[in-house]
């Protein structure tokens, strides 16, 4: 009988620091190369990686949608989809006429500016929205030509791993550096915070838990993390009810409330309390008793925190659950509360569609409140108002400790930019409120810097003409010859990227590529 | 130079190696290595270098890899040389895991040498015995190593000098990518193995036509002659595969690797030999015996180095370097084209040619007075063995090639102009 070899370790040493710190270096390393080598390419050619991505990513939305769904146990996955698709062209449109790449010139002030990418990205990604995550991390780094190494939620490691290879293979099919992509297969703690804390490592984008941000900011690079939402939604006497209503529990439903923007405490003013419970009846909410709030709280709330067993669970399972008898077509649970603060769990931040209902007698009384949820959590977030009155919503954005206040929206979506003008993110900047740097909506913008060139102002020093002057963009490296090797002897093809032929390509492409996002928006509307 | 290194230096002379030591002196060279750390050296006085020498690869990963150190000391928690004579669960391992990655899927086992020549010398009576003929053909300034049977493969400057040259008409040499010269060694049918260096490294990696190796592997089928792969250099991905010679499509019969397998940290070379070469192994299996080969530290290490080297990130990293090591390199042949005349490469086994018969010499002087050390091929000072290593970062690369540029700048300056020093004499 003829054995097989077996490659067996005897001395095992995985979890020393050494190997730990080993096999991040090497990871980072090659991501540091591959945006050495990224940095040269052209508008053009990083436009036409950055399609393909996309278009690799909206072919498998609803794949990826269902094994998500599959293996975290959080969400809907017909929801999950939506957002996989909405992450993949539609996030390259909303910045297309943006240019991340080319030198800006700008006569009036004397000055050129030129792009220069951040480097290497570690994007860290949640849970709840792990593909989308990754779709958005991965496309806002390719759109500013930096290398991005993924760190997935080990809840939802596998569906993960193999979105963001896949992604990596079609960016690296479009002509993207070896690398470019790269995903960290078998995550820990450990192992990730000597990603964030080394050297390699440009910017850490920490979406998910806090113990992550915070330890994203005390790794001692920079950072763009986010916090908690918790988000305050009025609805305000001047409101159109119905509508409200109706927003509030398409938001509240969506993904099974795994998104973070989504509303937490609905806070009402009495004038209208009634209509408003009505009007979230007739559109799928049920409104729970005092009992059914009890069993709530207690099942929603450990000693230790939330249960994370009900993320993204539908409300039925979760009724079910606690002993709550619903009818089976509810979307959302309603949990009246009377009280705001330290002593009501309910009042803290619920990924699932159970929102807690709070009635005020005005207006000045909601915007306290208001103040109040996002001091328990979820500062600098969002919030949402349903109002018809200016003064009403200026008031109340102008007091909430949140940096994006939706006004008639869905706070889920609008919030993340999906049904606003608000960029469209998978990271919500928490700004200085939320103990994080950034305070928008994070976007391509934030991964790249601007060397500028400034003239002497005075008007004796004329502008230079910097029109048709370029920064060196010779695209990929050219092949090193393995001498002898057949094939390869000769002098690598020296001739540098050939950009005319590519814009071409690229031009059909994109003609196709529009129509498939103008089909694709139709039928998310239609939905 | 330091009071220090002054006095050590005659210390070195004194009781270590009084040529070697004054050598490198005359050539400008005063290097005495103390701090070691990734691809930096420091000289005892302090002079930072990055290394493009890597003993040939030994440093292939770094000096003192963090990962590597870390798997000698949880190893010696456990482990020692060990015993040769017994069954020992690290040397069997670390043969496992080689069969896993072998050139050739019916190499089975390892036999272990503590250095590259004893290695050599292992293959060698290997082949001797599984063919029952004595010749042995090698390439002319091939560079096996200096042990008893390895030395007479290679240049008669290191076997005349101890009377230990060929004197039976065992060894035959003929030159490299003559595949006419080799038909003519095999002919006679008498020869038990070739021995080859994928690229011979202490010639100044002069680099195989196309067809050459495979050439030389079908002549030795013909006249029934084995095929030996020294991959002491060319190995452990530093052609951009596991082993150089898998890329000019050879499975050799028996191949040998030393140097980097033990990661700089713990000597140790090995092997591999096909089922049908290791009649040996069942005949007598104490037939070659080694106190220290195979001492199952080395294995720890060796077997950590494979499983380092095989990660798909040094593939790579790899291919970067090679790439944007070879870029740079262009630029600078094209500002210095009278002097700076060639670039043999592949993967990171590179060899810089100067257009003078020792042209290298000045450069790796100006070189290490720049901050990086390269050295000279004995065997061919016009070329410059340029090595860097598997995972050197972008920026090392490019502090390289800065340092570069200004060095072959100045050699050139010094050759080509009114030039004061003399490098003719040789190590
Ligand atoms: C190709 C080759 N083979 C064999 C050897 C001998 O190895 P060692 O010095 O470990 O005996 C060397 C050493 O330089 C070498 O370069």
């Amino acid at each position: 009988m003829i054995m097989e070899p077996q490659v067996r370790t005897l001395v095992d040493i995985a979890d020393t620091p050494a190997a730990l710190a080993g096999q991040a270096d090497i990871v980072l390393e090659r991501a540091r190369w591959a945006a050495e080598v990224f940095r040269r390419f052209d508008h053009t050619l990083t436009m036409s990686i950055v399609d393909a991505v996309a278009k690799a990513a909206h072919e498998t939305a609803g794949r990826y949608a269902d094994w998500a769904v599959e293996e975290t146990g959080f969400g809907v996955a017909a929801h999950k989809k939506i957002k996989n698709e909405l992450t993949a062209h539609p996030l390259v449109d909303f910045y297309r006429d943006q240019d991340f790449v080319n030198p800006r010139v700008d006569e009036a002030r004397k000055m050129v500016e030129i792009p220069r990418p951040a480097g290497v990205i570690l994007a860290l990604a949640p849970s709840t929205n792990p593909i989308a995550t990754i779709n958005y991390k991965i496309l806002i780094g390719l759109m500013t030509r930096n290398a991005i190494v993924i760190s997935p939620h080990p809840a939802a490691r596998e569906c993960s791993v193999d979105a963001a290879q896949l992604l990596s293979k079609a960016a690296q099919e479009a002509g993207a550096p070896d690398g470019v992509v790269q995903i960290i297969e078998h995550p820990t703690i450990p192992l990730v915070e000597e990603f964030m804390r080394s050297e390699k490592t440009s910017v850490t984008l920490a979406t998910g838990g806090s113990a992550m941000v915070r330890s994203a900011y005390s790794s001692s690079n920079p950072a763009i993390g986010v916090g908690p939402g918790n988000a305050p939604a009025f609805v305000d006497d001047t409101a159109d009810i119905d509508k409200a209503a109706t927003r509030i529990i398409e938001s509240k439903s969506f993904d099974n409330s795994a998104l973070c923007t989504n509303e937490s405490v609905l806070i009402a003013l009495e004038s209208i309390d009634k209509r408003l419970c009505q009007a979230l009846r007739q559109n799928g909410a049920y409104i729970c008793d005092a009992d059914d709030v009890d069993r709530l709280r207690r099942y929603l709330f450990h000693e230790r925190g939330f249960n994370v067993e009900t993320i993204g669970r539908d409300a039925v399972w979760i009724a079910k659950e606690c002993g709550i008898r619903v009818p089976e077509n509810v979307k959302v649970l309603i949990a009246p509360i009377t009280q705001i603060g330290v002593e009501e769990p309910l009042s803290r931040e619920k990924l699932c569609p159970v929102l807690a209902y709070h009635v005020v007698r005005s207006r000045s009384q909601a915007i306290s409140q208001a103040r109040a949820v996002l001091r328990i959590a979820g500062a600098g977030h969002s919030a949402a108002i349903h109002t018809t009155d200016e003064s009403a919503a200026m008031a109340f954005a102008g007091a909430v400790e949140a940096y994006r206040v939706v006004v008639n929206a869905p706070c889920t979506q609008g919030a993340a930019g999906f049904s606003t003008a608000l960029a469209p993110t998978f990271t919500v900047g928490t700004g200085y409120f939320g103990r994080s740097s950034i305070g928008e909506n994070i976007g391509p913008q934030h991964l790249v810097h601007w060397t500028r060139l400034a003239y002497n102002s005075s008007p004796d020093e004329a502008f230079g003409s910097y029109h048709g002057v370029s920064v060196n963009l010779a695209g990929p490296l050219p092949t090193a010859p393995a001498d002898g090797v057949p094939g390869s002897t000769v002098p690598a093809v020296r001739a540098s990227f050939n950009a005319s032929s590519a814009e071409s390509l690229a031009d059909t492409s994109r003609e196709e590529l529009r129509k498939m996002i103008a089909e694709e928006l139709r039928s998310i509307l239609r939905n | 130079m330091s009071e220090a290194k002054l006095d050590f230096l005659d210390r070195s002379r004194a009781f270590w190696n009084p040529g070697k030591t004054q050598d490198w002196q005359d050539m400008g060279i005063d290097l005495v290595i103390d701090r070691r750390e990734g691809y930096y050296l420091y000289d005892m006085d302090g002079h930072r270098l990055i290394d493009l020498h890597l003993n040939g690869g030994t440093y292939n990963l770094g000096h003192r890899n963090p990962e590597l150190v870390q798997a000698l000391k949880a190893g010696s928690e456990r482990f020692d040389m060990g015993n040769h004579h017994f069954p020992a669960l690290a040397r069997t391992a670390l043969a496992e895991a080689l069969a896993a990655c072998a050139p050739s899927p019916d190499m089975r086992y390892t036999a272990y040498g503590s250095g590259g020549g004893e290695a050599i010398d292992i293959a060698l009576k290997t082949a001797r015995h599984a063919t029952q003929k004595r010749k042995i053909v090698s390439i002319i300034k091939a560079y096996h190593g200096h042990t008893g049977l390895a030395v007479k493969t290679g240049d008669d400057r290191f076997s005349k000098l101890f009377l230990s040259e060929d004197t039976e008409g065992e060894f035959a040499q003929v030159p490299f990518n003559d595949l006419n010269a080799m038909e003519d060694a095999l002919r006679g049918r008498d020869v038990a193995a070739v021995i080859m260096e994928t690229i011979p490294a202490t010639y100044g990696f002069p680099m195989p036509m196309e067809g050459y190796l495979p050439g030389v592997k079908q002549l030795c089928e013909r006249y029934d002659a084995l095929y030996i792969a020294d991959e002491v250099q060319t190995g452990l991905m530093r052609c951009g595969e596991m082993w150089g010679c898998t890329k000019y499509g050879i499975e050799p019969d028996i191949m040998v690797t030393g140097k980097g397998i033990g990661g700089g940290i713990y000597p140790i070379a090995c092997v591999l030999i096909s089922e049908r070469c290791g009649g040996w192994l069942k005949e007598d299996g104490f037939g070659h015996i080694s106190t220290g080969g195979g001492a199952e530290l080395g294995c720890i290490v060796a077997m950590k180095v494979l499983e380092m080297v095989q990660r798909p990130e040094v593939r790579t990293m790899v291919k970067y370097v090679s790439d944007y090591m070879r870029a740079g390199l262009e630029q600078i042949m094209a500002a210095y084209p009278d002097f700076f005349a060639g670039i043999r490469q592949h993967g990171v086994v590179m060899g810089l040619e100067f257009n003078h018969e020792q042209g290298a010499k000045p450069v790796m002087k100006h070189l290490y007075d720049n901050g990086v050390w390269a050295i000279f091929s004995t065997l061919d000072p016009r070329v410059l063995q340029f090595k860097p290593g598997l995972l050197m970062t972008q920026a090392d690369c490019e502090e390289v090639l800065r340092r570069v540029e200004i060095g072959v700048g100045l050699a050139r300056d010094e050759v080509m102009g009114s030039s004061r020093h003399s490098y003719r004499k040789s190590a």
